[in-house]
């Protein structure tokens, strides 16, 4: 186990590192931000200034190496755009993202398992077939596509809920949120069914398949056989043994859901990281986005890795084998 | 039917059996008509600077404009016909996804390939990138590539391409595995035949139907990227206007209820993208050797 741990660790350090590596000479690889951060009157004096002073005129190499010390101390260097650290502006947009991803995927999950459930328990009534049909169009349907029609229809059309910004924030343990406001909550309403829609039809799928193979076990024909009642079979029997699977995606898709919220906070303007990396995108604000993706890549590498680790630790056999790769 | 049942034959009558795909697949035909044919069906040349009047700006559908000319789906803010402009557009996502898709394919075929035939460390370094390729959503790759490449065609097609090419490498080298270990393999290795003749003649054939499922959903999943890059603003250049920047051009408007400069085009999107997942449904359902009866 100790090895199989070491091993995977040592794998997703590297994974990290190659990946700082690619970020970094690949955004560094573009425009110069000495023209955006400089008036376009300066002289040459000036603007030799601005680049030796932002360290610019070092080699590649030195500046990287430059990078990754910082990096490992948690310095991923300062805003050209903001003039603060990279790291303290993406950790300020934070809790606006895990809050509209928390509420995403509490949806997706309390929406989507029961919906499951159902279609898994009659998939050839009616309901089943038109809750696997909403699963089909929810699933093939753009994220931004989908926003466009809520924000058209909700809020321009019938005026009932707002569509851009978090409103009204209050503080909870010193982070700000929205949820607790009735204006906050009216504003993450449109943005959050808009990011739970694909993990809904996800759940909705996971649970029908893993549902329809539970009836058939023998377990599940004991219990109904002992006269208990429907209700306790499904409760108890069926969906405590398919909790284990589903649970592993939801704890997967965490991850894809912060990274699909850069596409639903640019369309809500959601004041979240997935907006900030868009705008830094186009002003070529170089810290942010190779901090903003380094965030992000660690978030993932560490939810893999737990992952992982939690999956050696219930099937022995991954250890010994190889490690599947996470789902998409 | 006294009809001789060739393979094609069979295999056409079983997709028939789903009329939902048959609607899908004759959607995806007028799309495709559509789009190869956009300049001959479309009522203006949408990029022609002199049919434009701006004056015509933001026509509602059915709205005549100041020639006299009546505009189906009315007009963005620069006096474009928006039919036009949709049917130009089809053509751009739709080639965009296919080109893509041809090149993920070719990549991830012969990498699959490789993979499961020589095994070994080859084996092991393609999966171990397809693995971590993977455990990454694919719109933060193309987002990461397209922040450092920036706007264009090739650019989006080259994300594209990056992002796609591990879905066909697994799938490719899950079913070579499988076939490798047959009769007729080993037949063709007892006489002597080269290694690419083994791999890319006598293997490959048995490999294309999981395949081709993956590719028709890859196309789908592939406009669907491209439009939502370019709706972010990272995607194609506005002198190649896919369905995507179309609704982006369109959603500044939304918000004043002139809804149908990004709608209609979101729309086409929808559509083409649903009749595409129909059809890869059922090829599913047909290619699949479990359910053969």
């Amino acid at each position: 186990m100790l090895a199989y741990f070491l091993r995977r660790l040592s794998q997703s350090a590297l994974v990290l590192l190659a990946m700082s590596l690619i970020v970094f000479l690949g955004v560094y690889a573009i425009g110069n931000p000495i023209d955006l951060l400089v008036n376009p009157q300066a002289d040459e004096v000036e603007r030799v200034r601005a680049t030796v002073a932002l360290g610019l005129d070092k080699p590649l190499y030195v500046q990287y190496w430059t990078f990754l010390k910082g990096a490992v101390t948690g310095d991923l260097g300062r805003s050209f755009v903001f003039g603060v650290p990279a790291l303290d502006l993406i950790l300020s947009k934070m809790p606006a993202t895990l809050e509209l991803a928390l509420f995403a995927m509490v949806l997706a999950v309390f929406i989507g398992i029961p919906l499951g459930l159902v279609a898994g328990l009659k998939p050839d009534s009616m309901v089943g077939r038109g809750i696997m049909a909403f699963s089909i169009v929810g699933f093939s349907l753009p994220t931004f596509w989908v926003g466009l029609i809520l924000i058209m229809f909700f809020a321009v059309q019938l005026g009932w809920l707002p569509s851009n910004g978090r409103g009204d924030t209050v503080l909870l343990f010193g982070v700000p949120v929205s949820f607790l406001t009735v204006d906050g909550l009216s504003h993450l309403f449109l943005p959050a069914v808009n990011l739970a829609l694909f993990k809904l039809s996800l759940l909705i799928r996971l649970t029908r398949a893993q549902v329809r193979e539970a009836v058939l076990q023998d377990y599940v024909k004991f219990a109904r056989a002992k006269g208990l009642s429907p209700s306790r079979v499904i409760g108890v029997h069926i969906l405590k043994n398919i909790m284990i699977p589903i649970v592993t995606v939801i704890g997967l898709e965490f991850g894809s859901v912060i990274a699909f919220a850069i596409v639903t906070e640019s369309i809500f303007a959601w004041p979240g990281t997935g907006k900030l990396l868009i705008d830094s995108i186009n002003q070529l604000d170089r810290p942010v986005i190779v901090a903003y993706l380094m965030v992000i890549v660690t978030l993932f590498i560490a939810i893999n890795f737990v992952v992982d680790m939690v999956y050696s630790l219930l099937d022995p056999r991954v250890r010994l084998g190889q490690a599947a790769g996470a789902g998409h | 039917m006294a009809a001789e049942q060739t393979p094609l034959r069979r295999f056409w009558s079983e997709f028939a059996e789903s009329k939902l795909a048959l609607l899908g697949l004759a959607v995806l035909v007028v799309v495709m008509v559509i789009a190869v044919a956009a300049p001959l069906l479309a009522p203006q040349n949408p990029y022609d600077l002199s049919q434009l009047d701006i004056m015509d700006g933001k026509l509602a559908p059915g709205e005549q404009s100041a020639a006299g000319k009546t505009h189906l789906l009315g007009t963005d803010d620069q006096g474009r016909d928006m039919l036009s402009g949709i049917f130009y557009g089809l053509r751009i996502s739709l080639g965009v996804g296919l080109v893509s898709t041809v090149f993920a394919l070719g990549i991830g075929l012969t990498l699959g390939m490789v993979a499961a035939y020589f095994g070994g460390w080859a084996d092991t370094l393609i999966m171990r990138i397809v693995d971590i390729q993977l455990s990454f959503p694919a719109i933060l790759i193309a987002l990461i590539l397209l922040a450092v490449f920036g706007q264009g065609v090739d650019k989006v097609v080259i994300a594209l391409v990056t992002v796609q090419w591990a879905y066909y490498a697994r799938t490719v080298r899950a079913s070579a595995l499988v076939e490798r270990q047959k009769e007729y393999v080993e037949a063709a290795t007892v006489l002597a035949l080269s290694k690419p003749r083994i791999v890319f003649r006598h293997m490959l054939p048995n490999c294309l139907p999981p395949l081709i499922v993956v590719a028709t959903v890859q196309v789908a999943h592939a406009i669907s990227l491209e439009a939502t890059l370019s709706f972010l603003g990272l995607g194609m250049p506005v002198t190649e206007p896919s369905l995507g920047l179309l609704i982006s051009n369109g959603f500044t408007y939304l918000m004043s209820g002139k809804y149908w400069i990004s709608f209609y085009p979101g729309v086409a999107l929808l559509v083409t993208i649903m009749a595409i997942n129909l059809v890869a449904d059922q090829l599913r359902d047909v290619l699949n050797p479990r359910l053969k009866k």
